[in-house]
């Protein structure tokens, strides 16, 4: 473990330009922390922190110069490794034949400043969804593994994070090549760092930083341990596929129904959805035709569309494949829980629906039910 | 290679089956080696600038020069597939998808079950089961229309009926003059159907309340969960688990399917918007 003071932050910057990377980071726009590029240190959201409770986000001035002291914002990584919009190929018509183009990128290498444990686990998920199986997104593969992982300790929690119920942090563990702690102390204001990885090795000693003393390191999971006793939001994931699974016809997915807009916030800020869908484009000579891929979401009707009409009509049974999905059918596909309790959903709801509330109630009724059969 | 970019293959012959459906074969201009599936499998067709749709092979496992699909025209993508002339072009990405069991049901009887278009999936089990007759008992085709004139692959029909190692039973939901036939949907068939339902192994293919039915008559005749299968179908935007469209309470129909068996999916089987 080696310190880093904040006001040499820019050390690691420059390293990672040196070694070609390209360093997305946390920055403010339109009111709202978000990733993007960053130039220097700062363009962090340097003295600012979030506020987040159902269907509310606001930042505001902390009441120090921290670097990283919020949580997770409306977008995530997959919007680097996984972008919004893609295009697949662009084929070609010349008189009986037709040429694909497939769709060519760039090799970036992405260094991911103030990764969050909970993202990393995100990331993850969607490595299992697009290289686990037999099919390879080879886009998402190249991107991800030529990307850096710079996480960061959460240095506070807010009423929405449920990481410690989904086992995913809020302390770093694994998957990082560089792992970073904010401390704030006296008139000190430093970083602990240390590697994870070959990469984060290469990258650390190219730095000359100091050994932390044991002081900082107390100081250090001081933080976490500070964090953890920010969560306020819980969830029983035990046995909770099953209960989930042998509950699909159950009422509470129309008394959701009646407050969901279906608008399909949750799956866009979800920093593990992967859905998507395709457009076909001409141009007007019709020689040329693009097919471009579009994040989806399983709230829109079109989503389940056969011939014939839509498969999921109500907004009862979008919501139910959306939280099933999250918490139990994820497990049968991927081995692996959906949802990473990063909170999004909650705080992006326009009407504050809770994957949390709605979980415990099909617990809740179910217990009841058991029990009163065991009562008859 | 990419699995999402198609690759290019010509219109060998275009005929129309009925006034809705058409069947086209297919010849890859890239690979000169062909192209081989097993029965149950589907492409994706990819209509240029249109679209993209889930379709099944069905035609001859063991012909591999050839890929033949038969499609109904119902909307954007089909009824420009259906102006399709010789010689047109295609993009095609796939085999996709679990198989039928035909591996699994040596030495039983086969029981097709099909309704409307949905014979096009099955027809390549035909194939295969007849081209390797010693290995399977009785082998029975139960196969229900609208009407006559919307019945698939009529000649080819009539031939194998002639056959004495096959039963193929038609029914028509609507008669008209001159059917001497079965009227009658396709469930009404199977009481009588001659097949032993200890070692039978079933695959259906049809509207999704169409198999409903179905497994409904063939648990009563004593068949095992197990050895009843059927083909589903979703939405389809990718057929590799990408798009998340087939999804089907856990399963993807485009890799854990389309055919499953109904032991597998009975949980889900007939619930309400999954
Ligand atoms: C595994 C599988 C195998 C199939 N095999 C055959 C076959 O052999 N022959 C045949 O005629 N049809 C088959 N279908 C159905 C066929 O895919 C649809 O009829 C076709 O997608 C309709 O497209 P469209 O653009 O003409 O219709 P539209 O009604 O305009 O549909 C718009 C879009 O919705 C989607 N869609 C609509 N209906 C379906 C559907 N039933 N299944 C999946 N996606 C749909 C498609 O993306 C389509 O482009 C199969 C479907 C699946 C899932
Ligand atoms: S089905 Fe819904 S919940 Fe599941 S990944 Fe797709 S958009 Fe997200
Ligand atoms: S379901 Fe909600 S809490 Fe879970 S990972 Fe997605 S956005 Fe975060
Ligand atoms: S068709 Fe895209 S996931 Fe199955």
């Amino acid at each position: 473990m080696k310190i880093l003071q904040a006001n040499n932050f820019d050390l690691l910057l420059n390293i990672l330009k040196e070694n070609e990377y390209e360093i997305i980071g946390p920055t403010i726009q339109n009111g709202a922390i978000v990733y993007d590029k960053i130039e220097s240190s700062r363009d962090f959201p340097i003295g600012y922190t979030d506020k987040q409770t159902p269907a509310t986000y606001r930042i505001e001035k902390s009441n120090n110069d921290a670097f990283f002291h919020f949580v997770v914002g409306p977008q995530s990584w997959k919007r680097y490794l996984y972008p919004p919009v893609q295009k697949l190929f662009t084929a070609f018509l010349n008189g009986n034949a037709i040429k694909f183009e497939k769709e060519e990128f760039l090799p970036i290498k992405y260094a991911f400043i103030g990764v969050r444990s909970c993202e990393i686990q995100a990331i993850e998920i969607q490595d299992k969804v697009f290289f686990g199986g037999e099919f390879q997104n080879n886009r998402y593969k190249t991107l991800r593994k030529n990307s850096l992982i710079i996480a960061v300790n959460c240095s506070k929690a807010e009423s929405n994070c449920f990481c410690t119920s989904m086992e995913s942090g809020p302390e770093v563990k694994s998957g990082y090549d560089l792992v970073l702690t904010e401390i704030i102390y006296d008139k000190e204001h430093y970083f602990l760092i240390n590697s994870g990885s070959q990469k984060g090795d290469e990258i650390l000693s190219q730095m000359n930083l100091l050994e932390a003393d044991e002081n900082a390191l107390k100081l250090g999971k001081d933080v976490i341990e500070k964090t953890k006793s920010q969560i306020t939001k819980h969830l029983n994931i035990s046995n909770l596929k099953e209960l989930l699974l042998k509950n699909i016809e159950s009422s509470i997915w129309e008394d959701v129904a009646k407050r969901c807009l279906s608008c399909g916030n949750c799956t866009m800020v979800c920093p593990t959805c992967f859905c998507m869908t395709v457009e076909d484009y001409t141009d007007l000579q019709k020689t040329k035709a693009e097919r471009i891929q579009k994040w989806d979401s399983c709230f829109t009707l079109e989503y389940s569309y056969i011939h014939g009409g839509s498969v999921r009509v109500s907004v009862g049974s979008r919501y139910r494949q959306w939280l099933t999905h999250k918490l139990a059918s994820w497990h049968e596909q991927f081995g692996t829980s959906g949802c990473v309790g990063c909170g999004r959903c909650i705080t992006w709801c326009p009407v504050g629906i809770d994957i949390t509330e709605e979980a415990s109630k099909i617990r809740k009724i179910s217990e009841y039910q058991n029990i009163s059969l065991e009562e008859n | 290679m990419d699995v999402m970019i198609p690759t290019t293959y010509k219109v060998q012959k275009f005929f129309k089956e009925t006034h809705d459906t058409f069947t086209i074969e297919l010849k890859s201009i890239e690979n000169k080696n062909g192209f081989s599936f097993e029965p149950g499998q589907f492409n994706m067709i990819y209509i240029f600038g249109v679209g993209e749709i889930p379709i099944s092979i069905s035609g001859d496992p063991n012909k591999h020069g050839v890929l033949v699909h038969t499609t109904r025209a119902v909307g954007t993508v089909t009824r420009e597939m259906a102006k399709l002339k010789k010689d047109g072009i295609v993009g095609i990405r796939g085999p996709f998808g679990k198989p039928w069991p035909i591996k699994e049901a040596v030495g039983n009887d086969i029981l097709l079950i099909a309704g409307g278009i949905g014979l096009a999936p099955l027809r390549p089990v035909i194939y295969h089961v007849l081209s390797h007759r010693e290995y399977y008992g009785k082998i029975i085709l139960l196969y229900g229309a609208r009407t006559p004139q919307d019945i698939l692959y009529r000649k080819e029909l009539e031939r194998l009926k002639s056959r004495l190692d096959i039963d193929i039973i038609v029914t028509v939901d609507r008669a008209v003059k001159n059917w001497t036939g079965n009227v009658g949907v396709v469930t009404t068939l199977i009481p009588r159907a001659p097949f032993d339902p200890i070692n039978t192994t079933a695959m259906i293919c049809g509207p999704e309340i169409m198999m409903r039915y179905t497994i409904v008559e063939l648990l009563k005749r004593g068949l095992a969960k197990e050895n009843i299968f059927v083909s589903m179908e979703r939405n389809m935007k990718c057929g590799v688990g990408f798009c998340g469209h087939c999804q089907y309470g856990t399963e993807f129909i485009c890799k854990d399917g389309p055919v499953f068996s109904y032991k597998e999916i009975e949980h889900l089987f007939g619930k309400r918007e999954i």
